[in-house]
């Protein structure tokens, strides 16, 4: 790993690309408007003012696929929707992440009949699961920040 | 996984005007993922210019089978459902299931525990509709509003957690009364909201009420009359706003609705400005319900004590061999229910909310039906919209307060 | 029987010749297929029951003749009263005339119990599929219809079901 510190005041920071770049991909992660059904309610309150998440710079959510790189799946996919969201996973450039929010994201949730696909991991490849029915605001914090985590430890030669 | 469904023009031949085959008219998706549409609704929208000349509502993306899942379900084991139709309203969703299923086994309720859901019913109203005036102002740009609205239903979704330990998807009103009493800090807290809150309301009115870009896009837009909404099947504030007075806490009173001195807001103009106007006050009203059911609240049991349908409390099944035997009989089996149908409806905050239970004598229902308010308000979509532009349409789907975990099921 | 319903009952007696039944407060008449469109011409312009609450089936099982009860449930603004129709049709071929021309909110609750049970409704102007995909096949309310139900995975049989479940790749 490169060596950061301020070189006496020249000014001079170092540190390798790979650092830098998942540094700033974290920073300014937009996340698409995709609320589906009571997990979007309190996705909604994560982004009001008690739990704000304009603090990880992503209050303002994209609903145009073409534009944002995070897509939190929050609530429960039926057998109809379940195209809709593998084509607008399909229209999100590049570099782009998927945390599934909530129960019947993640696993089917309560529902374990046919109409609910049991996990969206079964449409589109997921980053991190955040549990809970619905999970509180604090807790789709913690898997944002565990997204960071995830995202840190990317090599560039992967995702290229 | 199905294939994505690309509808063509031959599909809907028959619901487009002429003009639309010819390619005179746009035939365009306002799709199941649209900031405005407040969840997945599609619509098929066929406009002349910016003008909606048709609109064809498409459902069924967020179609979960509630129904059919809760027939495989004990009656106590499938209340954990219930709260997932309208999640805007989990606590009335509960109080709808519990009171069908106590009316089918003829079961009491103390009246401590009908102050306690009538309490919870109405703030979970008064959450609702801030929730419903958030979004909509965000969808007419107020954006504003949204931050305000959110900030109060946290308040209220913290007494829900202090007395249920979840703050949306409580299942805190069971068959029988309440699941435990609540807590020491519960009328403090509760005291506190109703001293805070109408202050708020103020402020939100100071920000839209006489507001005359909001007033441009709302007055006078998305006007049906009350004949019409009846025949559609509306009901609740979209009704209420066309002159209709029609409010199933006041006709067809139930856990004791009818010891509380409230008044029902009406309008005459049934646009989009007098849904808006319902609404507000019946936040005020709301909170004159639950001030009252507060200052009357008796003391005495939370829930029924007839343990044929209701656990016995757990210090009871070391000493007595009744309660260990009914305990023993409600976890392997459920209990049993007369053979019959009913029918309840209870008052959302969207409009009728009822259950229909077909019970063959057995644990599990035999058949449950949920009459959802949202499913017949939008169906009066296509009506309000005809003539006018896409825009108006963003505020009118606003008005008409759709959930749609309500209207897929 | 509240006094004033008894009348409502007379007066339907009286066109249709209908038999009654009573269950924890709840009326419900019983009719048969070719009368239902009258009757409910009836109660929205004669007896003021303006409003069709809702409109569903319940399915009594494949072997029982006729298989599916359908109740329509009104409710009189004006009057404060509730009332059921209920319509039995049969297992083979199931087929009922619309009231969508009668109660404009009967066109998606028709369409509703076409996707779920099967059943037909002669002279409905648009009866597709309302909740589930347009090619899917089966009509899921029905009792011999499987509730689709997957195997929750433990840790003792976490890897057989992980090996069949069909994750996305990319």
């Amino acid at each position: 790993m490169g060596v950061e510190q301020k070189l006496a005041n020249m000014g001079i920071v170092t540190t390798t690309l790979e650092e830098v770049v998942n540094w700033s991909r974290t920073r300014a992660l937009w996340p698409m408007l995709f609320g589906l059904a009571c997990c979007a309610i309190e996705m909604m309150a994560a982004e009001g003012a008690h739990y704000d998440m304009s603090r990880f710079g992503m209050e303002l959510m994209r609903p145009s696929p073409r534009q944002s790189d995070l897509m939190i799946v929050a609530g429960r996919v039926s057998q109809k929707m379940a195209p809709v969201v593998r084509r607008l996973y399909d229209q999100m450039p590049d570099p782009k992440w998927v945390i599934a929010m909530g129960d019947c994201a993640s696993c089917g949730g309560v529902f374990n009949n046919y109409a609910v696909v049991p996990g969206v991991d079964e449409v589109v490849p997921v980053d991190v699961y955040v549990a809970g029915c619905p999970p509180r605001p604090e807790a789709l914090v913690h898997g944002i920040l565990t997204l960071y985590d995830k995202i840190k430890q990317e090599k560039i030669k992967d995702r290229a | 996984m199905a294939q994505l469904e690309e509808v063509t023009v031959d599909q809907i031949k028959h619901l487009v005007s002429e003009r639309a085959i010819q390619g005179e008219t746009m035939l365009l998706n306002m799709g199941p993922q649209h900031p405005s549409t407040h969840g997945v609704l599609r619509l098929l929208l066929e406009l002349d210019g910016e003008t909606v000349v048709n609109c064809i509502p498409v459902i069924g993306y967020l179609h979960t089978g509630i129904e059919k899942n809760m027939e495989a379900k004990n009656y106590t084991k499938a209340e954990v459902m219930t709260d997932r139709l309208d999640y805007l309203n989990t606590v009335g969703n509960n109080l709808a299931y519990s009171m069908a299923v106590e009316k089918l086994v003829g079961l009491d309720v103390p009246y401590r525990a009908q102050s306690i859901r009538v309490i919870l019913a109405e703030l979970q109203r008064i959450s609702s509709h801030l929730i419903w005036l958030g979004t909509t102002g965000l969808d007419v740009a107020a954006m504003s509003t949204f931050l305000y609205c959110f900030r109060e239903r946290e308040s209220i979704m913290d007494i829900l957690e202090m007395c249920s330990g979840q703050r949306m998807m409580t299942t805190y009103i069971r068959p029988g009364g309440v699941w435990r009493d609540v807590p020491v800090e519960f009328e403090a807290a509760v005291r506190k909201f109703i001293k805070m809150f109408p202050r708020r309301v103020d402020e939100y009115e100071a920000l839209l009420t006489r507001n005359p870009l909001f007033l441009d896009r709302t007055y006078g837009i998305g006007v049906i009359p009350a004949d019409v909404a009846i025949n559609y099947g509306m009901t609740g504030p979209s009704l209420r706003a066309t002159g209709v007075n029609w409010d199933l806490r006041k006709s067809r009173p139930y856990s004791g609705y009818e010891q509380y001195d409230f008044e029902v807001p009406t309008a005459t103009e049934g646009d989009v400005y007098a849904r808006f106007l319902v609404r507000v006050k019946e936040m005020r009203q709301s909170l004159r319900i639950v001030e009252q059911a507060l200052d009357k609240m008796p003391m005495g049991p939370v829930r029924s004590s007839n343990h044929k349908f209701v656990p016995p409390p757990r210090s009871e099944i070391g000493v007595s061999m009744e309660a260990l035997i009914h305990h023993f009989k409600l976890w392997t089996e459920g209990y049993s229910t007369p053979k019959g149908s009913i029918y309840n409806a209870v008052e959302s905050p969207r409009g009728e909310l009822g259950v229909y239970i077909v019970s063959d004598g057995g644990p599990k229902p035999y058949r449950i039906h949920w009459r959802t308010p949202s499913f017949d308000n939008l169906q009066a979509l296509p009506y309000m919209a005809k003539g006018l532009l896409v825009a108006d349409l963003v505020a009118i789907i606003g008005s008409v307060d759709i959930v749609l975990g309500d209207v897929d099921r | 029987m509240k006094p004033e319903l008894e009348s409502v009952v007379n007066a339907l007696n009286k066109a249709f010749k209908v038999e009654s039944s009573e269950f924890r407060g709840d009326v419900t008449l019983h009719f048969t297929a070719d009368k239902i469109v009258d009757a409910c011409k009836m109660m929205r312009d004669e007896l003021e029951f303006t409003l069709l609450s809702t409109m569903t089936a319940v399915d009594l099982g494949a072997d029982k003749e006729p298989r599916f009860n359908v109740l329509y449930y009104f409710t009189s603004v004006a009057r404060n009263l509730s009332i059921g129709f209920l319509v039995p049709v049969s297992g083979e071929n199931p087929s009922l005339p619309t009231v969508s021309e009668v109660f404009r909110n009967a066109n998606w609750r028709e369409r509703e119990l076409w996707d779920m049970f099967g059943i037909k409704f002669e002279g409905h102007p648009d009866l597709r599929r309302i909740f589930m995909p347009d090619e899917w096949e089966g009509h899921p309310l029905r009792k011999d219809y499987p509730l689709g139900y997957e195997e929750p995975q433990f840790t003792f049989n976490y890897d057989e079901i992980d090996v069949s479940k069909p994750y996305a790749k990319e």
